[in-house]
């Protein structure tokens, strides 16, 4: 097993009682960081965020350095909007870092405005996360109070406020650009990209930069230690450390952070001080690896890295850090059921294909569990994802403005390839598949799987 | 009452002023319409729109949109419970239903003496301590269904009242930006690069070619 000893990079306070308070993150080296940065040209700063290779944490992965190239020159004001708005179901880390450790998120904020040049910044934190609003008021607050947020910071010509945002309720608003238009005080409706990328076109259409909380967590470490220090960590494409949710059927459901790109799921799943294996000596069905959006991984997919192409190749990605995982008893077709509701329930309407598909993948897989599916179903499921994402290839093609609507397909295509049989018990009769599914992940058991099912 | 309160017509002043454009004050300010009266009212929402210089269409728009915003009035505590993914399979459908027993009500309904509201919610980010749920937005984790009967017993006994003020109720620690320390909004429609930017741009251009 490859357990590094790695150091914890963001989540190294969570061990004290106060660990949200100025006063312990400043006796813990905290706005050093943000020291280091003043003390560079801001362009600096975005090289040493590149060397480091830091990738995006909120899902989609891209690098933040590079993204923060994408500003168009020359056009002010510049903003950046933190997201905070953990919603992607398994997925809790986010929540953790604004409750526990604030500042870091407040110095990475700061850190990130003075090296693109952004003149206001929004934290954009969930609704219903009450105590994370608190925390991160308090520490606004105090940090205002201490000279690091605001005019002149540190004595320097840095200014900037950082106005903290709560949100109300809706997933959707999690998507960067239906995030902006949240801000704006709307309905959160995605916009089209192109042309709305929000470096070039984002909040009040200025260039806005959107960034996760645990991506903008790092920089202080990442200007503090140097990028290069945490390119060190990690391997290939997937530098640093990470943090990771696993829940489910494991005896020591929590959030760790790991070494990124050489840890396994098999750590993650199984080492003692990680996951510490499937409770109650069940065997492992099936685990989520990145989220509800993303399709899943089974029993032969546990030696492979936490490494983004790795992963990638493999038809699926680590999206939001949010791991999963199904013991042998679980009810693959509930599953199933339930994130598709999931989805359906959170489809912002926009459009067709999403509105309309989510709401049928639902009515259907809700007859099926009830009793009254249909041998054809199956296929018909399949044809509904196929109107929404066609081919079910990975990466995904999409049909609609936003990607929630081909995540919605991904646990139908995942569970009805590789538990077909489950589906035709609660059917009641064989069905046949004609409509093709591409994605290399989607596919059936193994051949030793399917022997050790028949005995 | 329903328009806001001389005090909350001053926080929401407050909260106004840290936005380049009003309308991005929505919701902050239904957030503190539905504190000041436990749901969204009408009379809130055109004054809202005063506030932002919008109508009580485009407020209700937007309104209608977030889950957490209740147009009439819920209970005094809103229990939350997730039945998403992780919650799903470590129990979180069976705590559902029994807190539709306990509390004599099915999910999406409220109590007849108006103490309790009860939904089937989606993940809320405790998946790793399922199942969990939450009342009035704060967390209970690995709850047991004897746990559930006896935060029902406490809520109705007055007992977590400090911990869990009424519906309506976020954060009780509000951000202030004293004004000696504010660096001001950022203009939309035109601010100049900033100094920190501009004065270290021509160096850098130099050190790197
Ligand atoms: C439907 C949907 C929901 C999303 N929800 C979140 C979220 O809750 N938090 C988040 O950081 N990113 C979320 N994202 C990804 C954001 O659009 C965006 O890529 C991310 O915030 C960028 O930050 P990063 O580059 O630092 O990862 C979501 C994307 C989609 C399509
Ligand atoms: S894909 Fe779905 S959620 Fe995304 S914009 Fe379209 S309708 Fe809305
Ligand atoms: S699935 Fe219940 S908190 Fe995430």
């Amino acid at each position: 097993m490859a357990v590094t000893d790695a150091p914890k990079i963001i989540s190294s306070r969570f061990g004290y009682t106060d660990s949200h308070t100025l006063e312990r993150y400043v006796a813990t080296g905290g706005y050093k960081g943000l020291e280091a940065a003043l003390a560079k040209k801001p362009a600096d700063v975005v090289e040493e965020v590149k060397t480091a290779s830091l990738l995006g944490r909120g899902g989609a992965g891209f690098p933040a350095g590079v993204k923060w190239g994408f500003c168009p020159p020359g056009v002010f004001p510049r903003y950046l909007v933190v997201n905070g708005d953990e919603s992607e179901p398994g997925t809790y880390k986010d929540r953790l870092l604004m409750e526990k450790d604030p500042h870091q998120l407040i110095e990475g904020v700061l850190i990130a405005c003075y090296a693109v040049g952004c003149a206001q910044a929004f934290l954009y934190v969930r609704g219903e996360m009450a105590l994370a609003q608190e925390r991160i008021a308090q520490a606004l607050n105090d940090a205002y109070a201490a000279g690091h947020i605001g005019k002149n910071i540190h004595g320097s010509d840095f200014s900037v406020d950082i106005v903290l945002h709560w949100g109300a309720g809706a997933y959707i608003v999690g998507e960067e650009t239906g995030l902006i238009e949240s801000l704006e005080g709307n309905r959160g409706l995605p916009r089209l990209k192109p042309p709305f990328f929000p470096a070039a076109k984002g909040l009040y259409l200025q260039p806005t930069i959107v960034n996760n909380v645990e991506t903008l967590a790092n920089l202080p470490w990442i200007v503090t230690n140097g990028g290069a220090a945490f390119a060190a960590l990690g391997a290939e494409n997937s530098k640093g450390m990470r943090m990771f949710a696993v829940s489910g059927h494991v005896k020591n459901p929590g959030v760790f952070e790991v070494e990124f790109g050489v840890t396994t799921f098999r750590d993650l799943l199984y080492a003692p001080v990680y996951g510490g294996g499937i409770r109650g000596g069940k065997q492992l069905k099936a685990f989520i690896p990145g989220g509800a959006s993303a399709p899943w991984l089974y029993p032969e997919h546990l030696d492979v890295p936490l490494e983004a192409g790795t992963v990638g190749k493999l038809g699926t990605m680590l999206g939001s850090g949010a791991i999963v995982v199904f013991d042998e008893d679980t009810d693959m077709v509930k599953a199933c059921l339930r994130l598709v509701r999931f989805f359906a329930r959170e489809s912002c309407g926009k459009c067709t294909p999403c509105r309309e598909g989510t709401t049928w993948l639902e009515k259907i897989l809700e007859r099926i569990v009830d009793g009254h599916g249909r041998p054809e179903d199956l296929d018909l499921l399949l044809d509904v994802c196929d109107n929404i994402s066609v081919g079910m290839n990975w990466p995904p093609k999409q049909t609609t403005i936003c990607p929630l609507g081909q995540s919605a397909t991904t646990p139908v295509a995942s569970a009805i390839m590789r538990f077909q049989d489950e589906f035709e018990a609660y059917i009641g009769a064989p069905s046949e598949i004609t409509v093709e599914v591409k994605g290399p992940a989607f596919t059936r058991p193994p051949e030793h799987v399917l022997e050790a099912a028949r005995d | 009452m329903s328009r806001f309160s001389p005090d909350n017509l001053r926080t929401a002043l407050e909260i106004l002023s840290r936005y380049p454009r009003a309308k991005s004050a929505t919701i902050p300010l239904l957030h503190l319409a539905q504190e000041q009266d436990g749901w969204v009212t009408d009379d809130a929402m055109a004054h809202i729109a005063e506030l932002t210089g919008t109508t009580p269409a485009q407020v209700l728009g937007t309104c209608s949109f977030y889950e957490m915003f209740k147009r009439e009035p819920v209970g005094t505590y809103l229990v939350n419970v997730c039945t998403n993914i992780s919650c799903q399979i470590m129990g979180g459908e069976e705590l559902l239903h029994h807190a539709e027993q306990t509390l004599g009500i099915k999910a999406g309904s409220t109590t007849p003496d108006g103490t309790f509201t009860l939904e089937d919610v989606e993940c809320i980010a405790a998946c790793t301590e399922a199942p969990c749920l939450q009342v009035n937005y704060r967390y209970r984790h690995k709850i047991t269904l004897a746990e559930f009967d006896a935060l029902v017993d406490d809520l109705r006994a007055g007992k977590l009242t400090d911990e869990i003020p009424a519906h309506g109720t976020l954060a009780r620690i509000r951000q202030h930006i004293p004004a000696d320390r504010a660096a001001g909004n950022a203009d939309p429609a035109g601010a100049p690069e900033p100094v920190w930017l501009a004065a270290t741009a021509p160096d850098a251009e130099g050190a790197s070619s």
